[in-house]
């Protein structure tokens, strides 16, 4: 945890107190607001709480979710390394609570929605859309299957670091994803794009400034 | 003209008021308890592709595609209350004999309002049942006298920047238009629907006078009209400006034509909750009996 210290410029006591107090956040209360708030849309959705279409619903919500937490994951280091606070130890949290609402909108969509193999596939070889959220969601289970510290022991810090570079692309697909089933010109899927974009151009712009962990 | 048209149900088929009202208290109520989604699905097991029970006034006027008011499917719930209805008015120019701005009064005088039972299919492959009230375009058409030569019929809805939040941003190009060709205008299933279960028709469905076509998808019904023009040339239409790929001119529900981004293939019907089935979409929405003559010889792929 030394490099908290990295970019901080002297007597910034906002910033000191607020990566005070994530520090006495324990990381796993991100797993059981991620899991509350999952299980209470599928409720919602079976109640009727969202509405008279709950399918097309819940598969949006879980699938809004999942972007919003890959823009999130994706911001961690560059939050750390310019606003110097450290969200750090939320990072693994973020990644798997992703990887598990990307899955959680895949079986809404598998099981609820298109609700047969044939049609599944049909869906993913011909149309695009559901093609690249595909790759996305493919490119995402071996972070999910590597996010514990045996893995990365296993692998080798420098090899799961590569092999997580994978959530670069997928973040990518997943915006591209919903851009591509909007009708006409809408304004939300392009803040998500624009969101993953700008913040893998941050990385690049600054390849001196990565920092070993 | 009207009654040009017999549906499969009467209106004595119509779920009563107070019962559908009721019926939603109960499905509240056992909303509290998980799992009353299954109740739902059990409700509508029996349920296939012809099935004309209407769905409920709450799923009618709750889930709608209304781009003025917003993108979401709530959004003109939300906001369509604030669309000013009264006084209305309907411009109808073009090649016609009595050319005019007719009041929403003096266009319903002399109309006879029927009900009409129409299945809705939405190109975005969720289908509804509703119960309309309204009278057949033909009988406008020809109160107004369409001239020799009028060959199709352009219609605008109202772009009320200050009442409709949706248009600050462009969807599609606004003012929203959609247009028919004369021959499915005048066809006894066209209607300008004014109502829906007798009540006055809700603002986010369309208030107060919407166009109702019920073998195209949802988007050529076009609401809250304010023009009607009539004229020799294919009019201009707002989804095919945006794509012309995606959505053509004609717009027939069709299952063998795919919608370049998803199939069109299967539907699935509102009402059935988080385990409903999806059902085989009907050629024409399932009025290929009353509609196919319309477009004999027509290639229904190229001309979609």
């Amino acid at each position: 945890m030394s490099e908290i210290t990295q970019t901080s410029k002297p007597g910034r006591p906002l910033k000191d107190s607020i990566n005070g107090a994530l520090r006495r956040v324990p990381p796993w209360t991100l797993y059981m607001v991620g899991a509350a708030w999952g299980g209470w849309l599928f409720y919602l959705a079976a109640t009727g709480g969202l509405g008279v279409e709950p399918i097309e619903a819940l598969e949006h919500r879980y699938g809004e979710i999942a972007l919003q937490l890959l823009v999130a994951g994706l911001a961690v280091t560059p939050i750390r390394q310019r606003v110097g606070i450290n969200l750090m130890p939320f990072r693994r949290a973020i990644g798997v609570l992703t990887f598990a609402f990307v899955l959680a909108h895949f079986l809404v969509w598998a099981v609820l929605d298109v609700q047969r193999v044939s049609a599944m596939w049909a869906d993913i070889l011909e149309r695009p859309y559901v093609t690249i959220g595909m790759a996305g969601f493919l490119a995402l289970i071996p972070l999910g299957l590597t996010s514990n510290n045996w893995s990365v022991r296993k692998l080798g810090a420098a090899s799961w670091r590569k092999l997580h570079k994978l959530a670069y692309p997928a973040a990518v697909l997943g915006a591209l994803h919903y851009v591509w089933l909007a009708k006409g010109f809408q304004i939300e899927p392009l803040v998500y794009l624009f969101a993953v974009l700008g913040l893998l151009a941050l990385r690049i712009r600054r390849p001196a400034a990565r920092v070993a962990r | 003209m009207a009654h040009r048209y017999k549906p499969d149900l009467t209106w004595d088929d119509v779920t009563p008021k107070e019962i559908y009202l009721n019926r939603r208290q109960i499905m509240m109520g056992s909303g509290a308890l998980l799992g009353a989604g299954l109740l739902g699905t059990q409700a509508r097991a029996a349920e296939d592709a012809w099935d004309l029970t209407p769905n409920t006034f709450e799923e009618i006027t709750s889930y709608n595609n209304f781009y003025e008011f917003g993108t979401g499917k709530d959004d003109p719930a939300r906001h369509a209350g604030q669309m000013t209805t009264t006084p209305w008015s309907i411009e109808i120019d073009g090649m016609v004999d009595n050319p005019g701005t007719y009041s929403f009064e003096q266009i319903m005088e002399g109309m006879t309002v029927e009900e009409r039972i129409y299945r809705l299919r939405c190109v975005e492959r969720w289908s509804m049942v509703v119960p309309w009230n309204g009278f057949e375009l033909a009988d406008l058409l020809n109160r107004v006298g369409v001239q020799d030569g009028a060959r199709y019929v352009a219609f605008e809805t109202l772009a009320r920047p200050e009442e409709m939040p949706g248009l600050r941003v462009p969807v599609i190009e606004w003012p929203y238009r959609e247009g028919l060709r004369l021959d499915e205008a005048m066809h006894p299933l066209t209607i300008m629907a004014t109502g829906i279960y007798g009540e006055p028709m809700p603002n986010q469905n369309g208030a107060p006078i919407r166009l109702v076509v019920p073998w195209k998808y949802g988007y050529k019904s076009i609401k809250s009209i304010v023009r009607i023009t009539l004229t020799d040339e294919q009019p201009v239409t707002a989804w095919n400006t945006y794509s012309a790929q995606e959505y053509g001119f004609y717009s027939n529900v069709n299952p063998n034509r795919p919608h370049p981004r998803w199939s069109q293939a299967e539907e699935r019907r509102i009402g059935g909750g988080l385990f409903s089935a999806r059902m085989p979409t009907l050629m024409f929405n399932g009025y290929e009996e009353e509609v196919a003559s319309l477009y004999d010889g027509m290639d229904l792929l190229e001309f979609h």
